[in-house]
């Protein structure tokens, strides 16, 4: 019994980790990509090492790699606590609601209903898809 | 929107679930890897389909990159969910597995997510360096 109640407080504290490194990581990479500007129309002009070199310097870049890192391990961490079909699902689906709160605080994105509606959806969808 | 800007969306949607289904393919014929034997890990790389797994994941990184650098983050994130779509539809026509009720319930709300975000613009506001090369001009 409190083996279990370990088991399902570990899993837990590894989804919350997942989904707050994860948001994180994606907020970064996010902050950083629009500082560089549109990587396709730089690719053109000044060449792919020109870009890899730019997005290599960016700090917001560099964190945000990071941050996926322990996400990724965090998730590894919560597997070896819990099923997938458990620890899958629930991280995936509460990170993109955290990415659509995380975006409009720090990124100002105008998170509008109809975008609140295709996370929620999303979110919904992934958790019926591990069914 | 233009047609290299859906290009980079689909890759973001296909790249991803091609190789994670192409890593675990490999990673199964190689069978139970220790934490502690790291050259076994290291060799893994050497089986083709994780090779070319990574070398998906790889193309997935970059088109994921290239949308966030014009597009909002909300806009990214639940257009490229078709991917969850595609990895169940792999494993019932080509894997055969059987896909229950639930699940093509799920399949239908993420795929209404999708339509949603698709329908609206892919960017709300205006960064001080959303022209390109503006930074690009300290490199």
């Amino acid at each position: 019994m409190i083996r279990h109640a370990i088991s399902n407080l570990n899993a837990w504290l590894a989804i919350l980790a997942v989904v707050i490194s994860s948001s994180a990581g994606d907020v970064l990479l996010s902050r950083a990509m629009k500082q560089i500007g549109d990587l396709g129309q730089l690719r053109a002009r000044r060449g792919l090492v020109f870009v890899i070199l730019l997005m290599l310097r960016n700090r917001y870049f560099l964190i945000g790699v990071g941050c996926l890192a322990v996400s990724f391990y965090s998730l590894l961490y919560g597997l070896s606590w819990n099923d997938v079909s458990l620890i899958g699902p629930a991280a995936a689906s509460l990170t993109f609601v955290a990415n659509a709160i995380a975006a409009r605080f720090f990124l100002h994105e105008h998170v509008d209903g109809r975008r609140w509606a295709a996370a929620l959806l999303v979110a919904a969808g992934v958790v019926l898809m591990a069914f | 929107m233009n047609f290299r800007k859906y290009l980079v969306l689909a890759g973001v949607t296909v790249f991803a679930p091609v190789g994670d289904s192409l890593l675990s393919y490999g990673m199964k014929q190689l069978g139970n890897i220790s934490l502690h034997d790291f050259g076994g890990l290291l060799l893994a790389i050497a089986n083709p389909w994780v090779g070319l797994g990574i070398v998906f994941l790889l193309g997935f990184f970059a088109s994921y990159m290239s949308a966030l650098s014009w597009a909002d983050l909300t806009y990214v994130l639940p257009a490229s969910s078709l991917g969850y779509v595609l990895l169940a539809l792999i494993a019932r026509f080509a894997l055969h597995e059987r896909i229950s009720i639930m699940r093509w319930f799920g399949i239908a709300l993420v795929s209404s997510g999708v339509g949603f975000v698709t329908s609206g613009p892919e960017k709300t506001h205006r960064t001080r360096n959303s022209a390109p090369g503006e930074v690009a001009g300290h490199l």
